[in-house]
């Protein structure tokens, strides 16, 4: 039997995702029953994708993300996803996705540091196109000399192009955070495409504990009708104004219409935030309310200051961590509640900008009273030991004269 | 859409404006036009901002006239002179990056799909000739090759018309212009025979000096996109401009051309004839009845 009829269906096959249950989304975030599994943050993917009632996923190779588009594949052979193929390359699958997306479907695909810079120009578009869509982007070195290990800077080029930005710490956050970008991202006073970030291989390639809704429930479909612009399917009465930005109409926009609808971009992304707190509760998490002393940062490096702030704890000093799940919409106001008592803020990164640092201080500015230090700061691969830092902490209190 | 998503409630139609009244009234929806009834019918596209006497524009015209399902077509476009005017038109327009066109409407179309599986709905990419052989090479290659179902029509004015005159991929060999300040070293790339290699089903090349035909072409293109595999026309429409034709010298131009390089040319594959055989045949006898 060749590989062609072994991969055909039979006519009886029944696609896996028709038979699964649509369920409230609330109700699946904030009430199902969960069973916990020990699994990678690529599988942690797989499952929230299989809930996650995908139309078309659109596929390209690159480490650290093949296994969960590959995963795919095979969901979309199980039949929990309608559509799929392996693109030409970034540019084209995020074009492709940015079609699918204004057809009024669920679109998916991931990627990881080069492939996001080389679709870059069709991502930075989606937003204006209000597309909504999901990107798994599992973060890679971007720069030369080649290497494929861990390192966010990708996701500074992410903060300004008016997408959502959630970046998850573990394996749970991955799975939790995937399936409420889709929701949040279609919701029609939002529609916007959503990018879920995670740190590559030390969560996608790394186990940790997932506390999983049955596989038998998913969410509901996307509802090609409910959007902010109608989709580009044909199906509404002729306008002058196509829903694509009204740039179309000449070589010269009126400025003040380019204006606007970026503004309301980007007011589509605070508006976001009711959604995501919906599935994901607040924006922020506080460890250690009272503290003066915080760490504040995303993703990985969250993990690290957990383990960091519970060994202080250990020797009795009471050092504060605030994990930010979204980085667009920024929850600026809870920040500054959080941080106004506090004197000292470090902001420990896995990458050598510092764009955390850089959003962080910028938007503290004449907010709160903090000392902002950005770093310690890994990148290029390098993981981030729980003693550097902890070696930061204590060299900070020192300068300042402070017992250590 | 269907005719009545577009027909006013009744006691509404006076407050729309004109041109929508006469879309309902007097529009191509429904219905199939002929060339030769051009100024009795509304058509999809009457005005636009290209410069005067420009072939391309012709071209569009006479592509959206031939349109035949324009209730259920959705045109995508890019960056280039082309779509200041295909925009202007009745009928969806996605306006995507450089050189996207055939990503973005894989995906629309695959999209579309699932979303209407009852349905038809006819992606049509027309996008000019570096838009398709230059930057958006790949796409146009792939979607070919993957064999997707829309139809490509390259506006071929063989230059780079909107950034004022460079020399493109589908520019003659020696051909002086901007970029090219020594005359264009290459040949001018073989589009038809990529098309032919990547497996299009219908494959066009065309001058627009004969109206009927274009319309024909266009509906045989779209119509065996839907139904059997990529179509490709390739379209000579002169840039008056950047190659310095004067307004009424345009058509001559074009009739110039298409005899001493670019006479209209058709190939399909025998499942396309067979098709279009007969679906044309099917709709002579009905228009008969
Ligand atoms: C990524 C990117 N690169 C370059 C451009 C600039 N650009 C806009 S239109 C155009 C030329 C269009 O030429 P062609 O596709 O042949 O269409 P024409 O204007 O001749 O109809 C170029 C180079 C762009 N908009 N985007
Ligand atoms: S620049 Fe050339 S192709 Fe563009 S509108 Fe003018 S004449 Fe037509």
């Amino acid at each position: 039997m060749s590989d062609t009829q072994a991969a055909q269906k039979k006519e009886e096959w029944v696609p896996a995702g028709d038979l699964q249950e649509v369920k409230d989304p609330e109700w699946l975030f904030n009430e199902a029953p969960r069973e916990q599994i020990f699994i990678t943050g690529s599988e942690a993917a797989r499952e929230a994708i299989r809930r996650s009632n995908v139309d078309i996923a659109i596929s390209y190779p690159i480490t650290p993300q093949s296994e969960t588009m590959q995963q795919c594949g095979y969901l979309y052979d199980e039949g929990y996803i309608k559509e799929y193929y392996r693109g030409e390359e970034e540019i084209g699958v995020m074009s492709a996705l940015g079609g699918s997306s204004r057809a009024g479907v669920r679109s998916l695909t991931a990627t990881s540091g080069p492939g996001l810079m080389r679709g870059m120009e069709a991502i930075s578009s989606w937003p204006g196109a209000r597309t909504p869509l999901v990107l798994l982007n599992m973060c890679r070195v971007i720069n030369t000399p080649l290497a494929i290990q861990p390192d966010n800077i990708e996701i500074s080029f992410l903060l300004n192009t008016g997408i959502l930005h959630a970046h998850a710490e573990n394996q749970q956050d991955f799975y939790d955070y995937s399936i409420a970008a889709f929701l949040v991202s279609e919701e029609v006073d939002v529609t916007l495409p959503a990018v879920v970030s995670v740190d590559g291989f030390f969560v996608t390639h790394a186990r940790g504990n997932v506390k999983l809704w049955d596989e038998k429930y998913k969410i509901p479909p996307r509802d090609g009708w409910r959007s902010a612009v109608p989709a580009m399917d044909n199906e509404n009465p002729p306008a002058r104004i196509s829903r694509d930005a009204p740039i179309q109409k000449s070589n010269f926009i009126s400025y003040h219409m380019h204006a606007s609808w970026q503004q309301e971009v980007f007011a589509a992304v605070e508006r976001s935030a009711k959604y995501w707190r919906k599935y994901i509760g607040d924006l922020i998490e506080v460890v250690n309310p009272d503290a003066e002393e915080f760490f504040v940062t995303s993703g990985s490096a969250v993990s690290q200051a957990r383990e960091a702030v519970r060994q202080e704890g250990e020797k009795g000093r009471n050092v504060g961590l605030i994990k930010v799940k979204t980085t667009r919409p920024w929850p600026k106001l809870e920040l500054i509640a959080a941080l106004k008592n506090c004197k000292r803020i470090l902001v420990p990164e896995f990458n050598q900008a510092g764009w955390f640092h850089k959003e962080l201080c910028s938007t503290m500015y004449g907010h709160i009273n903090a000392e902002i230090i950005g770093g310690p700061r890994v990148y290029g691969g390098m993981t981030m030991p729980t003693e550097m830092l902890l070696e930061w902490l204590a060299d900070t209190r020192k300068k300042a004269g402070e017992k250590i | 859409m269907s005719f009545e998503t577009i027909r006013p409630s009744p006691g509404y139609e006076d407050i729309l404006p004109i041109e929508y009244q006469d879309l309902i009234k007097h529009g191509q929806y429904g219905r199939d036009v002929k060339v030769t009834e051009m100024g009795k019918f509304k058509e999809l596209i009457e005005e636009h901002p290209m410069c005067a006497g420009c072939a391309m524009t012709l071209f569009i015209r006479l592509t959206m006239i031939a349109l035949p399902n324009p209730e259920h077509t959705i045109n995508v476009g890019t960056a280039g002179c082309g779509r200041l005017a295909i925009s202007q038109a009745n009928i969806p327009f996605i306006y995507g990056n450089y050189g996207d066109t055939n990503s973005v409407a894989s995906g629309l179309k695959r999209g579309l799909e699932i979303r209407f599986p009852n349905t038809p709905k006819d992606v049509v990419v027309m996008a000019g000739d570096g838009g398709l052989i230059d930057i958006g090479f790949q796409g146009l290659m792939h979607s070919w090759f993957r064999k997707e179902r829309f139809t490509t029509i390259m506006l071929d004015n063989e230059v780079y018309g909107n950034t004022g005159g460079q020399e493109s991929g589908m520019t003659m060999q020696g051909k002086v212009l901007k970029m090219a300040p020594r005359g264009k070293i290459t040949e001018k790339i073989d589009a038809l025979g990529l098309a032919r290699v990547a497996g299009c089903a219908y494959i066009a090349r065309i001058a627009p000096t004969n109206p009927a035909r274009v319309v024909r072409t266009v509906r045989r293109a779209i119509l065996i996109a839907r139904e059997i595999g990529p179509t490709y026309i390739q379209a000579y429409t002169s840039c008056n401009i950047e190659y310095a034709i004067p307004t009424p010298e345009v058509m001559q131009d074009a009739f110039d051309v298409e005899k001493e390089r670019y006479g209209f040319h058709e190939e399909m594959t025998d499942e396309a004839k067979e098709y279009i055989t007969r679906i044309e045949k099917e709709a002579k006898q009905k228009s008969k009845a």
